[in-house]
């Protein structure tokens, strides 16, 4: 039977842009282009006419991640979904955005079906059909945990994808074990002595599949869509459980303008909030380093989810937030010029 | 072959047989034999061809089988009690998405209090799944009715759940026979799915359906459970055809001809209660028996055939909802309206109590007098100790 995915052909499209790093140039600059990014021929795995808002991170995101993984595997992929948005938006039936064999069962199984998948497909000899797994952050790091966990003991062959938004945003934002604190959500409302979310310690969904030893572990974020096809194309290229959580902002949760998806996303990169790492057996391998560094500041003022953070007496949440990223920054040493770091 | 062997691992020969290709497990009593044998089976390499997963909850067991199945290999697990209630979700996903899984449930109570013995509570807690429900009687049939479950799942595209007494079947070591792998094959072709997850040919699963469909979906399971009343009973003559033996289908009514007084139960209780049949048909007593072999879908024709002539009806189940009673005998009644037969409604064997020849002949003979629903063999003087002492905290919040 002929593929229905649409395949890739010679470079021979011109390129009107060219990514490097986390900023668009003219390809003037530069003649040397890997990326599938902007290519006329990439495979539009999520397929336009699907419902998600404006601007929304999580479709940037997955589109990145599945258009890439398509062309590594050359279209012999198959997707599970957990419920979510990117569920909901993109297969409301009788319509599906997807160009891709895809499942979805429920909010937190993605894992375990993926494990079933890629199971059945090497029983059946098909060990070259490759499974990506992805969910947001509640379908990964709160309810499908478990699963997750398992998955990545057993080793299955499957790539799983967490796009991070930092709540429950299709249930209407409410917080998640990725919410940050501060931040206001429908459940962590800015009102009383410490508006908003409260501050935790954390979990680091990375670093757990890290310890469980997993071949491949990598953090990207939509503001550099190239490193996130690279870390794709990387993850695919390995037998194992793999583990990419991507940072995806969302306009609608955070309180952001649709146009600012990816500048916010790299405000959060400049900041340190979002470190970006490879690792491999539990070694990380890579970090990439911030250039430009920003306070936190600039990266909250421009989301209503913390505007009660600049109001007077809150300013120990700022304070909290701003040491949480000089952390980052230390432990994972992410600046390029360490110097820079003095002016916070 | 004749084989001594226990319920437990007579099953998971069976399911071998079937040829599976991806087998979940999670341990729980009193399945977890099954499940073991199959493992051991597959470890050696006598279960060839087949993915053995050592999954991390029953509710990973039953997602590993929607995602195996989906991609088109032959599907099988088995789970109990809390288990079931675990992986709940997910059982009513596998049938939501027309996936042919089958699976095996070690009948047993589900707490609190914690309970690991027998009774039909775990299969009730999944009635509306949209699950075909099979009761097996012996170990005989435990083995057959596999057989015949994953030809039905197949042919129907629907998940099946065959249900033994756990350890009054699943511990219990008897002679069986174990069919052959030829025999097998001559009745379970391959599994052909009627549609995968296939990147040369995509499909979406799983969509969101919203109130324009969702109700036709619903009532496309229920037309696929209708046309299982026909299936059913055509498969197990192609059983008996090969096996040369008469296991499964709807309804078994055990005595030829009709009696005033009929006893309907599901699973491995009517060995002892047709001892007391006996007995009293031997007194002279109009009584009969009759089993639910299938009890989703519910044979309606098939058990108002079976009861036919009878003045009474007694349901003896292993079931109960607090604050209504019996379950299967909601279903009997709602079977037999307008036959003008009384049907009466037993509990029996809850969480492992032995329902024992002189428990059934006590039924017998109390069908003269009984209204609503009875318990047999209820301690009633640790009921009412219990009911004062509470009542006596309770009241003052009245």
């Amino acid at each position: 039977m002929q593929s229905q995915i649409l395949h890739f052909p010679a470079k021979e499209a011109v390129i009107k842009h060219q990514q490097t790093g986390d900023l668009t140039i003219s390809n003037r600059l530069s003649d040397v282009d890997d990326s599938l990014q902007g290519k006329p021929e990439r495979a539009n795995s999520l397929d336009s006419g699907h419902r998600a808002c404006q601007g929304c991170g999580e479709a940037l995101g997955a589109r990145h991640a599945i258009d890439t993984a398509l062309d590594a595997t050359d279209g012999e992929l198959v997707v599970v979904n957990a419920t979510g948005c990117l569920e909901v938006f993109s297969t409301p039936y009788p319509e599906s955005a997807w160009r891709t064999p895809w499942l979805h069962s429920l909010f937190g199984n993605a894992a375990a079906v993926a494990s079933g998948i890629a199971q059945s497909m090497k029983v059946q000899g098909k060990e070259n059909v490759r499974v990506i797994a992805q969910g947001g952050d509640g379908g990964t790091t709160d309810i499908g945990m478990g699963c997750l966990s398992g998955m990545f003991e057993r080793n299955e062959d499957v790539l799983y994808i967490c796009y991070n938004n930092e709540a429950y945003m299709n249930t209407g934002v409410q917080r998640s074990s990725q919410t940050p604190g501060a931040a206001r959500t429908a459940t962590t409302m800015p009102v009383g002595e410490h508006p908003g979310n409260s501050f935790g310690v954390g979990k680091s969904v990375p670093k757990i599949a890290m310890a469980h030893g997993i071949p491949y572990v990598a953090t990207a974020n939509i503001c550099n869509p190239r490193d996130l096809e690279a870390k794709v194309r990387k993850a695919m290229s390995i037998r194992g459980a793999r583990y990419i959580e991507v940072f995806v902002p969302c306009p609608l949760g955070w309180g952001t303008a649709s146009c600012d998806t990816i500048k916010v996303a790299r405000q959060a990169h400049n900041c340190g909030l979002t470190p970006l790492y490879e690792a491999e057996y539990g070694e990380i391998t890579a970090v990439s380093k911030i250039a430009r560094p920003e306070p936190v500041k600039a990266y909250l003022k421009s989301q209503r989810r913390f505007a009660h953070v600049f109001k007077k007496g809150n300013e120990h949440q700022l304070e909290a937030i701003q040491a949480i990223a000089d952390a980052n920054i230390r432990a994972f040493d992410l600046l390029e010029n360490p110097a820079q770091g003095e002016r916070f | 072959m004749l084989k001594q062997m226990d319920g437990s691992y007579a099953v998971g020969e069976a399911v071998a047989l079937c040829r599976p290709q991806v087998v979940s497990c999670y341990p729980i009593t009193p399945q977890t034999h099954i499940v073991e044998s199959l493992g051991k089976l597959v470890k050696s390499g006598e279960l060839a061809d087949c993915s053995f997963m050592n999954m991390e909850s029953e509710f990973g067991a039953m997602s590993a089988c929607i995602g195996s199945s989906a991609a088109g290999s032959r599907t099988y697990t088995a789970t109990s009690s809390q288990g079931m209630l675990f992986m709940a979700e997910a059982v009513y996903n596998a049938s939501g998405m027309g996936l042919p899984i089958v699976m095996t449930v070690g009948n047993r109570a589900v707490g609190s209090p914690l309970n690991i013995w027998n009774d039909h509570s775990d299969a009730m807690s999944v009635r509306d799944a949209g699950w075909i429900q099979l009761f097996v009687e012996n170990n005989q049939q435990s083995i057959d009715v596999h057989i015949q479950a994953f030809r039905l799942a197949e042919s129907l595209g629907l998940p099946v759940m065959v249900n033994m007494d756990g350890f009054i079947l699943t511990h219990a070591y008897v002679r069986v026979d174990m069919p052959e792998q030829e025999q097998v094959d001559r009745f379970l072709p391959p599994f052909q799915p009627f549609q995968k997850l296939d990147p040369q040919d995509p499909v979406t699963m799983g969509a969101l359906v919203g109130p324009e469909a969702f109700t036709e979906v619903r009532m496309l399971a229920h037309k696929r459970m209708e046309r299982a009343l026909d299936v059913i009973p055509a498969q197990m003559e192609a059983f008996a055809n090969i096996f040369g033996r008469d296991s499964g289908g709807l309804v078994k009514k055990h005595y030829e001809g009709e009696a005033d007084t009929v006893l309907v139960t599901m699973g491995s209780v009517i060995g002892t209660a047709k001892e007391v049949v006996n007995e009293l048909r031997d007194q002279g007593e109009s009584v009969s028996a009759v089993t639910l072999r299938t009890y989703r879908p519910f044979p309606t024709e098939a058990l108002r055939e079976a009861v036919n002539g009878a003045k009474r009806v007694v349901v003896l189940e292993k079931s109960f909802t607090p604050g209504m009673g019996g379950i299967v005998y909601q279903d009997v009644v709602a079977a037999l309206a307008g036959t003008g037969i009384e049907v009466q409604s037993v509990i029996a064997g809850l969480g492992g109590r032995p329902v024992t020849r002189e428990s059934i002949r006590t039924l017998f003979a109390g069908c003269d007098k009984r209204t609503g629903f009875e318990v047999l063999d209820l301690d009633h003087a640790t009921l009412d100790r219990e009911i004062t002492r509470e009542s006596a905290v309770l009241d003052r919040i009245i």
